[in-house]
């Protein structure tokens, strides 16, 4: 169990990221600001709390690494690496701008800390994969992470993956899923049904562990547990909220991945964050 | 490490047994274990993935523009059954669009070696390329076409013999036609410089121009659409530096192929046998 003063410095966190997200929303008046939000506290989680990671050292041979497969959302990603102090917050002001640093789409290397380029879906799981199969043939202690979304779920590919993590008991490899059930076009039940969703991964030989993708202790104790399960790769289903802490009219919208919010409604939502 | 999917019966047990921790197996599906591949060379890896040409190029295609060539990764992709080297099995298994769509993408090294010393020298070179690379191979026992004294060098065409009325400029599985045709035609009382393009990316413009200069028409020869591959290539070079020589391109139309049958069979029906091809040259050489 975490102290009430540390979930107090994570809510926080979270709510600085949220307020960088929006921010970087409204400057480029960019989209897919919705599935940024909804994975606000499974990034804090890993970047405050779980990984072994080192922004002075970003890519020393035993860090954990982070696949961040779901590219699109890279607003999040990259507030969080600004935070906890991988590059200077400044940067942020290039997302998707005229020669800016950080592209819509997170690129490897395009600021320290981004392991790998994503973007279309359904390509990270497999990169992880390569990266954790490396880690096990050189017998390394450190974890892949990888955060994928639901959408991606539809991917052949990303079952491709699935499976043979699986069969090779990759237990150094945990893939969190940013479940917010909201997808390009539609809910994902409408779009194609990824339900019985645990029993699939679970079918597959994963362990799967259902939290509160917004609940910091859900989470925490989910990613602590993780070593404890040899020879089976661990998947966090994070049930989560599309858009949450953004501007109200958006949240568990699919609006949410389209709209950028303009000055008022971006000034209304970083308020009612009420940052400390 | 040597990573396959799931093809090699009979012919990797040996390394294998050698290797046993530089192999795996990924199973049918070349899209993950392109992506694999990728995530094995972020961590100094160097992978090797094998599958036949349209499942290691096609198939996954975006994973080698995206995983691989994007981020310009330590990956070689090595596709088996160059052109009609599956020519029985029907279309889906023919290679004849990988040089094509792959000469799209940058970052990446395309070698395709035409007998076993090309073979041979490619893959010790993509072993010192950090970087993508993709040897195209062919699967018929192609004969040795440079002998020992022959001098191979990455990007540059090797001119197997010279000549001064025409060129053909071969690559691939096609090299050893274009050996067959040169002997013909010399017979015929033409002189004939024969080209092997075993890189195609980055592509000898030079031996393109020197050519041109040199001989009175050029040809390119190849087992693969005349569309965006070796002939493409030729024809950029030729048109960019406004050569107004005779030229052609020897190569499988733009069609899917209605009949099935070996390599040899394949070829005739796509008029490259080695009587089409001379026919078509001496037709297109006394056209003047």
């Amino acid at each position: 169990m975490l102290s009430t003063k540390r979930i107090d410095f994570l809510k926080n966190q979270a709510k600085k990221i949220r307020k960088d997200i929006i921010e970087m929303s409204l400057r480029a008046k960019s989209a897919h600001t919705g599935g940024a939000l909804s994975c606000v506290e499974i990034l804090v989680s890993l970047y405050f709390e779980i990984m072994n990671i080192n922004p002075q050292n970003p890519y020393g041979k035993e860090r954990d690494r982070l696949v961040f497969s779901k590219a699109h959302d890279a607003k999040a990603l990259y507030a969080v690496l600004a935070e906890r102090g991988f590059f200077d917050k400044k940067f942020l002001e290039g997302y998707e701008s005229n020669n800016g640093k950080l592209p819509g789409h997170s690129t490897r290397h395009c600021v320290s800390g981004v392991e790998v380029s994503a973007g279309s879906l359904g390509h990270g799981l497999s990169m992880a994969m390569g990266m954790a199969y490396a880690g096990k043939i050189d017998s390394k202690k450190h974890r892949i992470f990888c955060i994928i979304s639901d959408g991606e779920c539809d991917e052949g590919s990303t079952w491709e993956a699935i499976l043979f993590a699986g069969h090779h008991k990759l237990d150094n490899l945990v893939a969190i899923v940013d479940y917010n059930k909201l997808q390009g076009f539609g809910h994902t039940k409408d779009v194609l049904n990824l339900e019985p969703f645990s029993k699939k991964w679970g079918s597959f030989g994963w362990e799967v562990v259902e939290v509160d993708g917004h609940n910091f202790n859900e989470l925490i104790t989910a990613f602590k547990k993780i070593s404890i399960k040899k020879n089976k790769p661990t998947v966090i289903i994070a049930h989560t909220i599309k858009g949450l802490g953004g501007v109200p009219i958006y949240v568990n919208k699919i609006s949410s991945q389209y709209k950028s919010p303009t000055q008022e409604e971006a000034d209304e939502a970083i308020r009612r964050l009420s940052l400390k | 490490m040597l990573i396959t999917g799931d093809l090699g019966f009979s012919v990797f047990e040996k390394y294998i047994e050698k290797f046993p921790r530089q192999y795996l197996n990924a199973g049918v599906a070349e899209q993950n274990m392109t992506g694999l591949a990728a995530g094995l060379a972020t961590e100094g890896k160097t992978p090797f993935i094998y599958s036949i040409v349209p499942f290691v190029t096609m198939r996954n295609f975006e994973q080698i523009r995206n995983d691989i060539c994007y981020q310009n990764l330590n990956v070689k992709i090595v596709g088996v059954g160059a052109g009609f080297s599956y020519g029985p099995y029907g279309h889906t298994h023919h290679g004849l669009e990988d040089i094509g769509v792959l000469r799209t993408l940058a970052n990446l090294t395309i070698f395709c070696p035409g007998d076993p010393k090309e073979v041979e020298f490619v893959t010790r070179q993509a072993l010192k390329i950090k970087g993508p690379v993709y040897i195209r191979l062919g699967k018929a026992g192609e004969p040795v076409i440079h002998n020992t004294k022959s001098k191979l060098e990455v990007g540059k065409g090797a001119i197997i013999t010279d000549g001064k009325d025409l060129t053909i400029i071969a690559t691939s599985t096609m090299l050893y036609r274009a050996f067959e045709v040169s002997k013909i035609l010399a017979k015929k009382g033409f002189s004939v410089r024969v080209v092997s393009m075993h890189t195609i990316k980055p592509f000898d413009s030079n031996i393109v121009i020197d050519s041109a200069k040199k001989t009175r028409a050029i040809f390119s020869l190849e087992e693969h659409s005349i569309i965006g591959g070796l002939g493409s290539a030729v024809s950029e070079v030729l048109a960019e530096n406004s050569f107004s020589i005779k030229f052609k391109r020897l190569g499988v139309q733009d069609r899917f192929t209605k009949v099935i049958g070996n390599q040899e069979f394949m070829r005739e029906a796509n008029n490259l046998s080695i009587d089409s091809v001379v026919n078509t040259i001496l037709r297109y050489v006394k056209n003047d």
